[in-house]
């Protein structure tokens, strides 16, 4: 039977579905992920509630303009297949994204049912629709691997295996050119695998979207450090005739404030690799370690401040507070992410700074001190300007510190390539629509050109280096 | 994988094992490392390149069993792989004619000084070697070490072989003598490299030092690995090991080096008790 046309008002009376998760207690004592996922039929009731806009204001709001109205719709006769098919035309991850995207600073933020609704709260969850199909999609037997062209001949080098590097491969290797990507660590997927936990993106989807790489025919080396074992110079004298840059923004800021080289203080790079690349919550059945707290101070607010106090809770802290030195409005967390981390009980230290840290006789950390801060006027990025109030130190008690106010750029390949240019900041200079950079035949794109930003940015900005490489394959034109 | 091709011990816990590494090999120089895994569980530990041969396509390295991973890797033979090998990481020592160089090998810190040594040698400087170890049996490599110097001086702690007593004495000694020095390397335990560089710095005599902190990508990307030198703070994967020893705080080094030693007690425990091992 013809199922009948739901009205906008029908459709706006719908209850955004509520993803079931795992209760914040239960959830702090293991690391799987939080939310479930929906069921088919929360899926179906969430995609109803798309008004199917003509002018479809959520896809200006995605990166890489997935076209939402067409999936959902898709979603909603329960047509799976054709919904994944249609994103990923544009996006190569969506299990990913629909996890970690921040969804409503992106697509749903110009969603008119939210804003119908008069709550970017209520717009329609295309985020978690995209993570429901791409897990329907991994739940199918013998999901096809992508076409690939005839072979070129033509050999690529991409340097780093996060999101960015991912598709570059992913394009290049379907245009039919051998694709090589050099990766540093052990084990591909760039922040994916080193730094966003397991709780939030299971390390599953990860390696399966790398083994469908290596189905395509990709080569995959790992444990590769180029700048050390090749230059970009030596791998093109080697026959690789376009080279990717996807390095990421892998070096972590720190505080320079006294006390920083005391035990028990980390970077959230180090805390998190350790935790999740180094699997050190299965202490001592894996072998490396991590140090085990009760109170624990994390300074920051993005989400790498987020992922580091919900890695600490696991890993069995009784307190941990996170201190930032702006306010709650401000923080630059996905807005699930700040939510969780309050569920669980992550204390939220607002307005507080650190300015030293103070060790026992045996140089470990005991205690931070902070001071309060108050917003003054707006700073260049428009957000109110932290000021110290005089006067107002105090100290935290803490054994472990973890520091999380953000990444610039690793200088291993600019040092070894003088002919890519960087701009004061260290990320490598790339026109903003091919990510050529100032050296012929090298392309780059990512955390390592944007600085530290998102999975989606990452892969948008790979997506067009690659075209632009099959291009320049293409034509042999610069 | 990296087959390991040949393993001699040279005490119960020192040893040195050859390992198949083309790439590694051809592009290495003096003063890098590599950073290994011994199985998919397994921690990620830096070892010096101890000698490497580019035509025949191996490097060496020089372990002394201390703990887990090095334990691990002592057990395998010839035939296995190492699960993971990356390398070469680090800045390579900068070498060039300085007139007469000391080379200062500690325990198995000897074996990371022997490349250098070459090295140093064949831009056509004296190098003139100490060689320390608690024991006899602990001084490592001598034929080698006597192969890269112009001279070679032993001194043990129990006086078991060569001179008896410490290897600042036997700096003290040359520096007594009036032997110009231009160069001092010191490489072994942090101790004994924080006494050479104090003892230099009495006699203003350049003095660089190879730290072994803690580490884990070996690529910059952590911080775990940092130190002070000067009052900054540096990161040795990526911007050492090697730096100027007047500089380096090395009582804060060895505070971070004995960050773990609790869980790594717990660590090789474990494995025991598993029957692992
Ligand atoms: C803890 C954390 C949480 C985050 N949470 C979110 C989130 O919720 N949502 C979101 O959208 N974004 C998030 N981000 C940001 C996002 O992960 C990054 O923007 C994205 O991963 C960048 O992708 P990339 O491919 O440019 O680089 P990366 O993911 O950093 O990958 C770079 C890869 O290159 C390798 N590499 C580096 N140097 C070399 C070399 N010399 N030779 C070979 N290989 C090299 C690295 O080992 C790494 O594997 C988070 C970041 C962190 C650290
Ligand atoms: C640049 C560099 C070069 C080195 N070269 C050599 C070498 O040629 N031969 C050799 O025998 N040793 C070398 N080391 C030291 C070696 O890495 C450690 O002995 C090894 O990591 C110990 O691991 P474990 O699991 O066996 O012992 P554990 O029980 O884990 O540790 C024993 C001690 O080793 C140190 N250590 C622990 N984990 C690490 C780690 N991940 N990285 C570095 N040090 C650690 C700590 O001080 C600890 O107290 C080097 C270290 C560095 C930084
Ligand atoms: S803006 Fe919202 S309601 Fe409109 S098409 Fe996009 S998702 Fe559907
Ligand atoms: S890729 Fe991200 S921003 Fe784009 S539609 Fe999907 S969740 Fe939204
Ligand atoms: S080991 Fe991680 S930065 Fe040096």
């Amino acid at each position: 039977m013809e199922k009948k046309e739901l009205t906008n008002k029908e459709r706006l009376a719908i209850p955004p579905q509520k993803m079931p998760e795992q209760g914040p207690k239960e959830r702090i004592g293991n690391v799987n992920e939080v939310p479930y996922g929906f069921t088919e039929e929360m899926a179906v009731a969430e995609a109803e509630r798309c008004l199917q806009c003509k002018n479809a204001p959520c896809i200006k709001g995605c990166p890489v303009e997935v076209n939402i109205p067409v999936f959902i719709k898709f979603i909603a006769e329960r047509k799976f297949r054709e919904a994944v098919a249609v994103i990923k035309e544009t996006n190569v991850l969506p299990a990913v994204c629909g996890r970690v995207c921040p969804q409503e600073e992106q697509c749903q933020k110009p969603c008119t049912v939210g804003k119908s609704l008069k709550s970017v709260d209520k717009a329609v969850q295309i985020g978690k629709l995209e993570r429901f199909v791409a897990d329907w999609e991994m739940n199918q037997a013998g999901s096809e691997s992508p076409s690939i062209k005839p072979s070129t001949g033509k050999k690529i080098a991409v340097i780093g295996c996060g999101p960015a590097g991912i598709t570059v491969a992913a394009d290049c290797r379907r245009a039919g050119h051998e694709v090589t990507i050099f990766e540093a660590l052990h084990k591909p997927g760039g922040v994916l695998a080193y730094g966003i936990p397991e709780f939030r993106l299971p390390k599953k989807i990860v390696g399966r979207e790398v083994d469908n790489l290596v189905s395509m025919g990709v080569e995959l080396r790992t444990n590769m450090v180029i700048g050390k074992i090749y230059t970009i110079e030596e791998l093109m004298a080697e026959g690789y005739e376009a080279v990717f840059v996807g390095t990421g923004a892998g070096l972590p800021m720190f505080l320079n404030i006294p006390g920083e080289n005391l035990n028990g203080v980390y970077s959230a790079n180090e805390y998190l690799t350790r935790a999740n690349l180094m699997q050190a919550y299965s202490f001592p059945n894996t072998d490396t370690p991590i140090a085990r707290a009760s109170n624990v101070a994390v300074f920051g607010g993005g989400n790498v401040a987020m992922d580091s106090a919900r890695t600490a809770l696991r890993l069995g802290a009784k307190n941990v507070y996170l201190v930032y030195r702006r306010s709650h409005e401000e923080m630059p967390a996905r807005k699930e992410e700040i939510h969780h981390a309050e569920e669980e009980g992550v204390q939220m230290n607002l307005l507080q700074n650190p300015v030293r840290f103070i060790g026992d006789d045996k140089g470990w950390v005991k205690a931070v001190e902070c001071l309060r801060m108050e917003l003054g006027e707006p700073d260049d990025s428009g957000r109110r300007r932290p000021v110290p109030i005089k006067g107002s130190e105090f100290t935290i008690d803490v054994d472990v510190c973890i520091v999380a106010i953000g990444n610039a750029s690793n200088p291993l390949i600019p040092h070894t390539t003088p002919d890519i240019q960087t701009n004061k900041w260290g990320n490598i200079i790339a026109d903003p629509e091919t990510l050529k950079t100032t050296k012929k035949g090298v392309f780059a794109g990512g955390d390592i050109v944007l600085g530290a930003a998102t999975v989606i940015l990452a892969m948008g900005q790979g997506r067009k280096a690659a075209q632009a490489i099959n291009e320049y394959l293409a034509t042999g034109a610069w | 994988m990296n087959k390991i091709l040949e393993k001699e011990f040279f005490s119960p816990q020192v040893f040195r094992m050859k390992v198949e590494a083309p790439e590694i090999a051809r592009k290495r120089k003096a003063g890098q490392f590599v950073i290994i895994r011994v199985s998919d569980a397994g921690e990620r530990i830096p070892l010096t390149i101890a000698d490497a041969n580019a035509s025949e396509g191996w490097i060496e390295l020089v372990v002394q069993a201390v703990g887990k991973t090095t334990t691990d890797l002592s057990k395998l033979s010839p035939g296995d792989s190492l699960h993971d090998l990356a390398g070469p990481l680090g800045r390579p020592t900068h070498i060039e004619k300085h007139g007469t160089v000391l080379m200062v090998g500690g325990g198995i810190g000897i074996a990371p000084a022997h490349p250098i040594a070459q090295a140093m040698k064949a831009a056509g400087n004296t190098v003139v070697s100490i060689l320390g170890g608690r024991s006899k049996e602990l001084v490592i490599m001598e034929e080698k070490m006597k192969a890269a110097s112009d001279e070679v001086i032993i001194v043990t702690d129990d006086g078991s072989y060569g001179m008896k007593g410490m290897v600042t004495d036997a700096i003290q000694k040359l520096i007594d003598e009036g032997r110009k020095i231009d160069l001092v390397i010191a490489i072994g335990p942090p101790v004994m490299m924080k006494f050479v560089s104090l003892l230099t710095k009495k006699y203003d005599i350049h003095t660089l030092v190879s730290l072994n902190t803690i580490m884990i990508d070996g690529t910059g990307m952590c911080g775990g690995c940092r130190v002070s030198v000067g009052n900054e703070s540096k990161f040795v994967c990526v911007d050492g090991p090697e730096f100027d020893g007047h500089l380096v705080n090395f009582d804060e080094m060895m505070q971070r080096l004995s960050m773990y030693r609790d869980q790594e007690k717990e660590s090789i425990d474990h494995a025991c008790k598993l029957g692992l091992r």
